[in-house]
């Protein structure tokens, strides 16, 4: 095992998309695992803060630094909420054991790491993207996170080349959650899908934050290509994905590497591949180590984990309605398909139950969607009354789309949250069918050119002949009226 | 000790002592892998029962789910950990350069 970069510039890739390298007949294949840290108050097996951003090693204890004689004790909550996430990916909960998982390191400081390894809490589970799409969940673990290290010296703190390293302990022993998917994925937008709505499950549930930007939701990526049908190829890990753009981006490089390695006949080697955000490309990092090296066995300072059918429903029971029911229930009011985008915003902001509170006052869902998907604010400035009497308004056509824009503006910026009050204000009233009648009429009078190209068929005629009646009516008149006024006036 | 190969090299357990960070002598070398394969044999022996329709002992006891609550103890006092180490700087543990070791 070595650490360094290799170079292996030598099979860069071209700058092909991946359409048309799929177009070729390659497909790649893309397995996850995400590590997320649980929201404990409390270590795994101890009792220091679960806390990120506190002075360095002010979180420690004995069975953190694995001082002689410590011994672990299983935090009840992290196995709960490992239950939580695991029922909510539609895992079996099983009886789980922990085990020691050996190497030296020194953000380790017992040289092994506590984790499961071969009976973890959750197996066999999936998740559906919102396109429908179901990725295979393989298990997910329980474990205990490392310290933090930072490089110092050489060059920009990477850890090649550095002089000495620091290590804060306030990580080490915090609870981590593995969750690996089957290798299911098969495309950039598939991967970046699947975390997108992993997140969303996992902040739904409690179980996490899961901020990839604050590392308590990390990602690796294990990457491979193929033929359609044929069987899978040699697979390489990649680290350091600190965004889901990047995950986008460092899987697609990665496919594309392991093409050109393939049609120039040269082998794929196993190993560890590190993301490197500035050059957009994937770097050997170290040759991927056997499992036999991590020399697993039975933790002994540690029993058996028997949730058992009483614990497993209790928790399944309360579990809140998940993302996706949500987004189903939103889309189904709002009269839009559940993958749509405004849905898919509004709910992840988990904004939904404003608009749909908007329903139940009689408002209209679809018109609410729209205003809050635009001004988010709206959910947390602007009580839900007066959104539901803005929708009824902007409906019945008291007020045009635009004007309702205006208004709903307007309530976010003053403390007036009528929106009856603020269209009086702004002089916002229904037009009056005969005004707007007679403002079509003038418009044909006074661009009799326009009007007989539009008679005549030609579309592009009308922006004109409707720009004059906004104008006359102040942009008062609603757009859509006017354009079927001016058709029903066709000769 | 049966006349078959031998149940495990001395390379095999050069490499372990490796990821362990042993420094063994040839003679310690030698004297480890005769007693692993000592080892392995009895467990050899055991592969050699018939053990269909038992369940694998996962642990010595019959102790199940030993938790303690999420609840906030006591920590340690940084200063005083950190004068126990060989070298600390800015609140943290300072160690070598990172690096892998060559195999």
């Amino acid at each position: 095992m070595s650490i360094a970069y290799i170079n292996d510039d030598a099979f860069h890739p071209s700058n092909d998309d991946y359409e048309r390298w799929s177009k070729d007949g390659w497909e790649m294949v893309v397995g996850l695992e995400v590590h997320v840290e649980l929201a404990t108050k409390t270590k795994l097996f101890s009792a220091s803060p679960n806390r990120f951003g506190d002075e360095p090693n002010t979180n420690i204890d004995p069975v953190t630094l694995g001082l002689p004689g410590a011994l672990p004790v299983l935090n009840r909550q992290a196995v709960e909420l490992a239950m939580r996430l695991g029922l909510a990916l539609n895992c079996t909960v099983q009886k789980s054991t922990f085990a020691r998982k050996n190497y030296f390191y020194p953000d380790m400081p017992k040289a092994y790491q506590i984790s499961q390894y071969d009976e973890p809490i959750n197996i066999d589970g999936w998740l559906d993207l919102p396109d429908g799409f179901r990725v295979g969940i393989e298990r997910g673990h329980l474990e205990e996170d490392t310290g933090k290290s930072t490089h110092v010296g050489g060059a920009g703190g990477r850890i090649h080349g550095s002089d000495y390293s620091l290590i804060d302990f306030n990580r080490a022993g915090v609870p981590l959650v593995e969750i690996v998917s089957r290798p299911d994925i098969r495309h950039p937008e598939q991967a970046k899908g699947y975390i997108n709505e992993l997140r969303e499950i996992l902040v739904a549930v409690g179980a996490s934050d899961a901020k990839m930007e604050e590392g308590s939701m990390r990602v690796d990526a294990n990457v491979s290509v193929r033929k359609p049908g044929e069987n899978f190829n040699t697979r390489c890990e990649i680290k350091n994905v600190n965004s889901v753009r990047s995950l986008g981006r460092a899987i697609e490089y990665e496919a594309r590497r392991q093409i050109a390695l393939h049609e120039a006949d040269e082998p794929v080697v196993q190993q560890t591949r590190h993301w490197d955000e500035n050059d957009g490309r994937t770097h050997t990092l170290r040759s991927k180590e056997d499992a036999d090296d991590y020399r697993y066995f039975l933790e002994p300072d540690l029993v058996v984990v028997d949730p058992g059918i009483e614990w497993i429903e209790r928790v399944r029971d309360a579990l809140p309605v998940l993302p996706a029911e949500r987004r189903a229930i939103l889309a189904d009011a709002a009269g839009q398909s559940a993958n749509s985008e405004a849905v898919m915003v509004v709910a992840e902001r988990g904004q939904d139950d404003y608009v749909m509170d908007v329903a139940k006052l009689g408002g209209d869902a679809g018109v609410a969607l729209k205003h809050v998907k635009e001004a988010p604010e709206l959910a947390e400035q602007v009580p839900v009354e007066s959104l539901a009497t803005l929708s009824k308004m902007e409906l019945s056509g008291v007020i045009t789309a635009s004007q309702a824009k205006t208004i709903v503006a307007v309530m976010i910026e003053s403390q007036n949250v009528d929106p009856e009050v603020i269209a009086a204000d702004l002089g916002f009233e229904a037009m009056d069918n005969s005004d707007l009648e007679a403002m079509v009429d003038q418009a044909i009078a006074g661009q009799p050119e326009a009007w007989e190209k539009f008679c005549a068929g030609e579309g592009k005629a009308m922006g004109a002949l409707v720009g004059a009646v906004m104008k006359a009516s102040k942009g008062q008149a609603d757009g859509k009226a006017v354009t079927a006024l001016f058709q029903t006036k066709k000769p | 000790m049966p006349d078959e190969s031998p149940r495990i090299t001395v390379d095999e357990v050069s490499k372990v002592a490796t990821l362990a960070r042993l420094i063994l002598t040839d003679e310690e070398l030698s004297t480890a892998t005769a007693e692993l394969s000592a080892m392995l044999d009895h467990f050899a022996d055991i592969d050699g029962l018939d053990l269909d329709g038992i369940e694998p002992m996962m642990q010595p006891t019959p102790l199940a789910n030993v938790m303690r609550d999420d609840v906030v103890g006591v920590t340690l006092n940084r200063e005083e950990v950190l004068s126990q180490a060989p070298l600390a700087e800015d609140g943290r543990f300072r160690v070598p350069p990172i690096v892998g070791i060559e195999e």
